[in-house]
C-alpha cells in the first residue's frame, strides 16, 4: 500500500489478524498521515498577520527571487497533521523504555511548567545584565548543585549536550597540557566506550589507543598502566560502565594516570546510578559531563535538546571555556570574555550565548523536587530495579559476566537465543508488538549480540513484573521454536519493518516535486 | 517523593527476590573509600508548591521581553509564536520520545523530520539539509570542519563581520584540532575584504547575511571568487525570517548554508535551547555532520522513514566518524516545523515583509533623534546606530527607563573602539507606541 498525493492510501490496508481491508488503510485510530508537502498549500496560511503597509524596501537589490516551495496549513490542518504524527511515536509517558545507556525516565511536568514562566523562557541572552538577575541566579543555582554532587569545584555551563561536554572536557585537558608546553598525542579509550568518545578525542586530533575489557567486562588496570607513556595525554572512561557495571580499580586507574602527566576524563552518562552515593571527585576524575536529560530529568524530545555541562577538577577548571556566572554583592554577573576572566585561562567558547537555559530551569526543579534525601533515594531504586530485572530473568537469558550485581542497567547477551533461529533484532522487534521499546541492541560492542536493559527510578514494582513477566514468555517461545512471531515482528505498529538498507543505497533525503515519492500505483477501490 | 513509585515494602520484596540484604549490597563494587554515608550538603525534598513558589520569585526577578518595548537580537529574535506550535511540542509523544532509532513506533517523529528537512533545504536554497544542529554558532563550526575534510585545504577564512561568538566558536574548535582559521576585524561602517584573503590554501570563506550589524551582503561575487580558487562559501545567518524576503544563499552560490532556526516558533530561552540549520549540495552530503532521515518502505510496501547514512556517524565509524554530534535539537526542530506550517510561503513572505516595514520605521524614528546616526543602507529587520554617548550606558539608561533598546557592541567586541554602537532589531511584535517610546527614551538619554 502507498499514498497518493491527496494524503490517502491508494490501495485497501491489509487485513487484521481476522479482519478486512480497509478502503483508507486506516487502522481506527491509527490514520496514515500524508506529508505536508502533499496536502499543504503554498497560499494557505494558519497565522493571521497584519497588512504590509508600502513602505519602501532597504534590501539592496537583494530581494529573493525564487519563491521557496513551503506549504502552509490553516490551524486545524496543522493541529491535525501533527497529532497523527504523534500518535506513531512511543514515548516513555506511553510506556516503559528500557534503554540501557540512555536513560528514560519520568518527565516531570512541573519542569515543563516552569521553564515557560516569563522571566526564564522570555529573556534575551544579551538583555542588560541587570535585566537578568533571576536567569543568573538560577544558573548559579545549578552549577552549585552540580559541584556538590559531584564534589567538584567548577563546572563550564555551556556544552550543549552530552557529546558536546565530552568536547568541553578533552578541550580543557589539552588546554591545561599545551599551558605547561607538553604537546601529547594519544587518547585511551577502552573498547566499551560510547562511540561519541573515540569519536571527540580524534576531533581534537588525538591518536585514539583502545583498551581492551577484562573478562568481566571492566577495564583492565594492567592494559591502562602498560598503554601508559608521555604521549598520552588522558584517558576516557565511562564509570559506572556501559556493561552496567562500577569499575572498581577506578581510583587505581586514576592514580596512575596522573603519574603519568595525564588527566582523567570521565564520561558522566551514568551519573544516574550513584548519585549522592558517590562523588565522582572522590575518585580522581579531572573532567566530567552530565547528561541533564538523563540525570535530572530533561525530556529527550524525540532525540534532543540535550544539555552536557562539565564539572572540572583543580587543575583543569582555570581553563573552563567562556561564558561563566559569578555573584558578588551587588548580584550576579556573566564574564563573557577573556579580558574579564581574570587569573583564569579560559580556553575559548563551545556555544553562542550561555547554553541551555532551558534545561537548566527543569534540572533545578528536578533537584530541587527530590532534594539530597530524594535525589540518593533515586540512584538506589535504578540500580534496586535492574538487580531485580537481572534475578528474575537470568534463568532464561544469558548474562555475559557472570551472576554478579549490576549498577542501574543490566547487561545481557544473545546466548540465549543460540539455535532458536531467533535474532537479537527479531527478538527486539517481537517486544514492540508486546507494546514495550526494546531495550538498546548491539551495545556496548564488547559483547555479542548486546540487550542492555535499564529501567530507570521511575517503574513501579508492578510495571517491572509486567516487563519480566513479558520478556519470559518472548524467551520462552523464542526457545520454542516460534520463529514466525519474530521474524514478522512487528506486526501491529504503524509500520512493519523498514527497509534501513534501501535508505542507504538509494538515500531519499527529502520530498522533491519532480520525483513522486512512490510510483503512481493502481487503485481499484471506490474514493 | 511523588516521582519515586517504589515503597518501602516493595524494596524490601525486591531485595528477598535478588538475595541480598538491603542496598549497600547492590555497591558492593564500588571502593569504600568513594562510599558517601551522609547526603551530600543540599536542601531535603521539596513539594511542588514550594518549588513552584521558589523558581517563580527566581523568575520575577527578570525582565521578560514581553512585558517592555523590546528591540534586542544580535543573534536571537523576539518573534509572536502561535499558540498552537507549543501545544503540539508538548504532546508526550513528542515531549518524552528518545531518538527514533526503532523507526517502526518513531514514525511522527522521523516523518516530521524528513519534512523538516525539507523545508529547511527550500529555505536556504539548498538541495539537502540535516535534521538539525544544536544551534546555529555549533552548526557553524561544524560547517568549517566540514570544508577542510571536503577541500583537504587547511585555511579558513572569516569575514569580520560573523556574529563574534559564532566566530569565538569557530575559532577555538579549529585550533583545537590544529585547523588555521584567518579572521577579519569587524566593519560596522562600509564593507570588509574577505575577498582579498582567498587564495588556493583556502578551505573555505564563511560569511554572515544580515551579519551581526544588519548589513545585507550579496554573496555572489565571494561565491564566484571562492569557487575560483577551488574554496567553499559557507553562507551564515542568525535571523531565519530574513529568508521569506531576502535572496536565499543557495541561489547566491554558497555550497554550505547554516544558520540559527530560533525566530520561528522558538522563544528566546536566555540563549538556549536553539536549532542549528544546515544545508548543503548533495554531492556533499556523506561529510554532512550529524542526522538525517529518510524515506524508505516497510514490508508492506508501505512509505516509511529511517535515520539514514549512519555510516557517517560515531556509533558506527567511532574515531573515523565525520564528527562526535549523535544528537540534534529535535524538539525545536518540530517547533520550526509547524511553525513554518502555519506560515507557509505567503506567510513566512509576509511575516518577513511585516519585520523589514517595522525596522525601516524604527530606523526612520531613531535617526531623527538628534545625538543618532544610522549606519546601514541595505538591511531586513536589524540595523546598527551610532549614538553621542557610550553606548553600553545608554542601553542600560534605556533600560532604566523600561526599553530594552538594543546590544552595545562593546558587549560582543569587547576591544574594538567601537563603544558608541547598538545593535537594534525590529519585529512584528513591535507596536506604533514600543518605537515611540524608545525614540522618546533614546532622546532623553541622549540629551
Amino acid at each position: 500500500m502507498s499514498m497518493n498525493t491527496q494524503g490517502r492510501p491508494t490501495s485497501p490496508g491489509e487485513a487484521g489478524e481476522g479482519g478486512h481491508t480497509t478502503f483508507t488503510g486506516n487502522r481506527a485510530l491509527m490514520i496514515e498521515e500524508a506529508l505536508i508537502y502533499e496536502t499543504g498549500r503554498p497560499d494557505v496560511t494558519g497565522v493571521d498577520l497584519a497588512d504590509v503597509d508600502d513602505t519602501e524596501l532597504h534590501l539592496g537589490g537583494l530581494e529573493r527571487s525564487d519563491a521557496p516551495n513551503l506549504p502552509g496549513m490553516s490551524e486545524p490542518e496543522a493541529v491535525r497533521h501533527y497529532v497523527r504524527l504523534s500518535q506513531k511515536n512511543y514515548a516513555i509517558d506511553t510506556g516503559l523504555y528500557p534503554l540501557g545507556s540512555c536513560t528514560m525516565k519520568h518527565n516531570p511536568r512541573l519542569n515543563e511548567k516552569v521553564a515557560r514562566l516569563p522571566g526564564f523562557g522570555d529573556v534575551h541572552p544579551l538583555q542588560p545584565v541587570s535585566t537578568v538577575q533571576g536567569a543568573l541566579e538560577l544558573i548559579d543555582l545549578v552549577a552549585n548543585g552540580l559541584k556538590e554532587l559531584t564534589g567538584m569545584p567548577a563546572v563550564a555551563m555551556s556544552p550543549k549536550a552530552g557529546a558536546h561536554g565530552e568536547l568541553c572536557g578533552m578541550m580543557a585537558i589539552k588546554a591545561a597540557l599545551e599551558a605547561r608546553g607538553d604537546a601529547r598525542s594519544v587518547v585511551l579509550v577502552p573498547e566499551s566506550a560510547h562511540g561519541t568518545n573515540p569519536a571527540t578525542a580524534a576531533l581534537l586530533g588525538y591518536e585514539v589507543a583502545s583498551i581492551p575489557a577484562r573478562e568481566d567486562g571492566t577495564v583492565d588496570v594492567a592494559a591502562v598502566k602498560e598503554r601508559l607513556s608521555p604521549e598520552v595525554a588522558g584517558i576516557m572512561l565511562t564509570n559506572p560502565n556501559t556493561c552496567g557495571l562500577f569499575e572498581r580499580d577506578i581510583i587505581e586507574i586514576a592514580d596512575a594516570v596522573h603519574a603519568a602527566g595525564a588527566y582523567f576524563y570521565c564520561d558522566g552518562a551514568n551519573l544516574n546510578a550513584i548519585l549522592g552515593r558517590v562523588r565522582p571527585g572522590d575518585l580522581g576524575i579531572d573532567a566530567m559531563h552530565i547528561n541533564l536529560h538523563k540525570t535530572f530529568s530533561t525530556p529527550h524530545g524525540g532525540g534532543g535538546p540535550g544539555a552536557g555541562p562539565v564539572v572540572l577538577s583543580e587543575a583543569l577548571a582555570p581553563f573552563a571555556p567562556l561564558p561563566w556566572v559569578v555573584s558578588g554583592k551587588d548580584g550576579f554577573d556573566l564574564i563573557e570574555h577573556a579580558g574579564q576572566a581574570g587569573a583564569a585561562k579560559p580556553f575559548g567558547r563551545m556555544t553562542a550565548f550561555h547554553g541551555q537555559m532551558g534545561m537548566f530551569v527543569r534540572a533545578a526543579a528536578w533537584m530541587l523536587s527530590h532534594g539530597a534525601d530524594g535525589m540518593r533515594q533515586a540512584a538506589e531504586d535504578a540500580v534496586l530495579s535492574a538487580n531485580y530485572i537481572r534475578a528474575c530473568l537470568k534463568d532464561v537469558m544469558s548474562l555475559p559476566f557472570g551472576d554478579r550485581p549490576c549498577m542501574h542497567e543490566v547487561l545481557f547477551d544473545d546466548q540465549f537465543l543460540n539455535g532458536s533461529g531467533v535474532t537479537t533484532l527479531d527478538f527486539a522487534k517481537a517486544m514492540i508488538d508486546e507494546g514495550y521499546h526494546p531495550m538498546t541492541m548491539y551495545f556496548p560492542l564488547v559483547v555479542h549480540g548486546a540487550l542492555l536493559i535499564e529501567p530507570t527510578e521511575s517503574e513501579s514494582k508492578a510495571s517491572l513484573d509486567l516487563f519480566i513477566a513479558t520478556l519470559r514468555d518472548l524467551a520462552m517461545a523464542a526457545k520454542r521454536g516460534d520463529t514466525e512471531r519474530f521474524a514478522g515482528a512487528p506486526w501491529y505498529a504503524p509500520r512493519r519493518r523498514l527497509d534501513e538498507t534501501r535508505a542507504a543505497r538509494q538515500p531519499v533525503l527529502r520530498w522533491t516535486p519532480q520525483a513522486p515519492s512512490e510510483p503512481e500505483p493502481k487503485r481499484d477501490a471506490a474514493e | 517523593m511523588r516521582y519515586l513509585p517504589l515503597s518501602d515494602a516493595d524494596r524490601e520484596a525486591m531485595f528477598a527476590r535478588i538475595g541480598v540484604d538491603g542496598i549497600d549490597d547492590l555497591f558492593a563494587d564500588v571502593p569504600r573509600a568513594a562510599w558517601r554515608d551522609a547526603l551530600v550538603d543540599l536542601p531535603r525534598a521539596k513539594s511542588e508548591l514550594e518549588v513552584e513558589r521558589l523558581l517563580s520569585r527566581m523568575a520575577g526577578k527578570n525582565v521578560a521581553a514581553g512585558s517592555v518595548p523590546f528591540f534586542v537580537g544580535a543573534g536571537a529574535y523576539r518573534h509572536h509564536v502561535p499558540a498552537s506550535v507549543d501545544h503540539l511540542i508538548q504532546r508526550s509523544e513528542f515531549l518524552t520520545s528518545y531518538t527514533p532509532y526503532q523507526p517502526e513506533i518513531t514514525q511522527g517523529t522521523l516523518q516530521m523530520l524528513f519534512e523538516f528537512q525539507t523545508q529547511v533545504a527550500e529555505l536556504t536554497g539548498m538541495e539537502v539539509a540535516n535534521a538539525s544542529m544544536y544551534d546555529g554558532s555549533t552548526g557553524t563550526g561544524e560547517a568549517v570542519l566540514m570544508a577542510h575534510r571536503l577541500t583537504r585545504r587547511e585555511k579558513a577564512v572569516l569575514a569580520g563581520n560573523l556574529h563574534p561568538q559564532y566566530r569565538a566558536v569557530v575559532e577555538n574548535l579549529a585550533h583545537m584540532g590544529g585547523h588555521e582559521v584567518v579572521t577579519l576585524p569587524p566593519v560596522p561602517v562600509g564593507e570588509d575584504d574577505v575577498m582579498a584573503l582567498i587564495d588556493d590554501d583556502t578551505s573555505c570563506v564563511v560569511v554572515q547575511t544580515p551579519d551581526v550589524f544588519g548589513h545585507l551582503v550579496d554573496l555572489r561575487p565571494i561565491a564566484e571568487k571562492a569557487h575560483a580558487h577551488g574554496a567553499l562559501l559557507i553562507a551564515v545567518f542568525t535571523e531565519a525570517v530574513s529568508l521569506g524576503l531576502v535572496e536565499s544563499p543557495g541561489a547566491m552560490g554558497a555550497d554550505i548554508v547554516v544558520g540559527e532556526g530560533q525566530s520561528i516558533g522558538n522563544g528566546l530561552n536566555f540563549g538556549g535551547p536553539y536549532v542549528g540549520l544546515f544545508a548543503t549540495r548533495s554531492k556533499f552530503v556523506r561529510q554532512m555532520p550529524g542526522r538525517l532521515a529518510g524515506q524508505t518502505v516497510d514490508a508492506e510496501g508501505r512509505r516509511g522513514f529511517v535515520l539514514t547514512l549512519s555510516t557517517r556517524e560515531q556509533h558506527i565509524r567511532r574515531e573515523k566518524a565525520t564528527s562526535n554530534i549523535c544528537t540534534n535539537s529535535g524538539l525545536c526542530a518540530l517547533a520550526f516545523s509547524i511553525h513554518m506550517t502555519l506560515l507557509g510561503a505567503e506567510g513566512l513572505k509576509r511575516l518577513a515583509r511585516i519585520n523589514h516595514a517595522n525596522a525601516v520605521k524604527l530606523a526612520k524614528a531613531l535617526a531623527a533623534v538628534p545625538g543618532v546616526e544610522l549606519l546601514n543602507h541595505a538591511y531586513f529587520n536589524e540595523f546598527t546606530i551610532r549614538v553621542s554617548k557610550a553606548a553600553a550606558n545608554v542601553v542600560e539608561a534605556l533600560a532604566e527607563k523600561g526599553v530594552l533598546g538594543g546590544v552595545p557592541v562593546t558587549r560582543l567586541f569587547r576591544q574594538n573602539g567601537h563603544d558608541d554602537l547598538v545593535i537594534v532589531a525590529a519585529t512584528e511584535i513591535n507596536t506604533d507606541d514600543d518605537r515611540a517610546a524608545y525614540a522618546a527614551a533614546l532622546q532623553e538619554v541622549l540629551a
